[in-house]
């Protein structure tokens, strides 16, 4: 870990940008052009965000150890009484009991 | 009436203070990438840039994870676009409110849109027509500015700590994950969507392998969705909360 940027790096940022941008100003210059979105297309587009992050989540915890499984169940059952920080929390302190108090 | 050319200062100081408190509870999140950037291999500068330029903290952290198992570089922007690509409707919901500012104004107004300042742009907007540049400019850079000194302070502790099981870093990305898909829970198809895309997420991991889990259980929940019957007028407005 020398230097400050590392060139393959940057490229990967820069295009990350790039495409972010392009989601933020792409319904705009979109909604410009058409008058209206069909709505099975709008239905498909609104489910996005929640069948893109539950990939991330799902594998995760089948894949993960006895710890990660126990940490998320517990931040699951704290979600339907807490927002989503005080979430985080009761998932960390699970993670750090499983790891240093349960486990010896 | 707000002027055109210059920075109406009362509007201003109202998006700051209505952005406040967005720019709390999102700040940990700041910090939580700069230290997850740093143990998967960034720089402190180089996960600064990416705060800078991304500005979009769950598909920061995506393009983190992925970054942090070697693949292709495509597929990383891939997901990172796959990830935001929610933004595309709120530009599209937002435009009637945005549509009266200049061309540089709205270069500026969509690379700060997230979540809280669509639904915060869309709830004014409805209220009185339109929405200053100067109101949305105060409420983007009371988050913006913040998120930055956050990536760098926790990117700064992360490289102190080392590795990030230590003190349990790496189990906060899913459960960050898990916390957004649940501030969706309200949208039409919720339920099924998560179903369907866990479940085939789960099963490509195991036959055809990371990352392409995410696209194939991610269009799995899409085709779902276009499917059922459809409902009239979706929400938009209930976006989850995440910057």
């Amino acid at each position: 870990m020398d230097g400050f940027f590392h060139a393959d790096m940057v490229a990967v940022i820069l295009a990350g940008a790039v495409a972010t941008f392009l989601t933020r100003i792409g319904g705009y210059l979109l909604v410009m052009r058409m008058k209206s979105i069909p709505p099975r297309l709008e239905a498909a587009l609104n489910a996005v965000p929640a069948a893109v992050l539950t990939t991330l989540v799902a594998p995760a915890f089948f894949t993960g150890g006895p710890d990660v499984q126990v940490a998320m169940a517990a931040a699951l059952i704290a979600s339907l009484r807490l927002s989503s920080l005080p979430m985080l929390a009761v998932g960390w302190c699970a993670v750090m009991f499983m790891r240093y108090v349960f486990t010896g | 009436m707000q002027e055109t050319d210059f920075v109406n200062k009362r509007e201003f100081f109202e998006g700051v203070r209505q952005g406040t408190p967005v720019c709390i509870s999102a700040a940990p999140f700041g910090a939580l990438f700069g230290a997850v950037a740093v143990a998967n291999g960034q720089t402190i500068a180089e996960a600064l840039l990416m705060s800078m330029t991304l500005f979009a903290g769950a598909s920061q952290l995506v393009g983190i994870e992925l970054f942090g198992q070697k693949i292709a570089a495509w597929v990383i922007v891939l997901s990172i676009f796959a990830v935001n690509f929610r933004h595309i409707l709120y530009s599209a919901a937002m435009a009637p409110f945005v549509r009266h500012f200049s061309a540089s104004e709205k270069f500026v107004t969509f690379f700060l849109l997230t979540d809280p300042q669509f639904a915060e742009t869309v709830r004014r907007g409805e209220a009185r027509g339109k929405v200053s540049f100067s109101w949305y400019l105060g409420f983007g850079l009371v988050i913006y500015v913040p998120w930055q000194v956050m990536t760098v302070l926790g990117a700064t502790f992360g490289k102190l700590i080392g590795d990030p099981k230590l003190i349990g870093i790496d189990v906060l990305l899913p459960i960050y994950f898990m916390a957004i898909v649940l501030g969706f829970r309200k949208r039409a198809n919720f339920l099924p969507v998560v179903a369907i895309s866990g479940a085939v997420s789960v099963i490509a991991f195991h036959t055809v392998g990371s990352p392409w889990h995410v696209s194939i259980g991610a269009v799995a929940g899409m085709l779902l969705a276009a499917m059922l019957p459809v409902k009239r007028n979706p929400k938009l407005h209930e976006a989850g909360q995440e910057v």
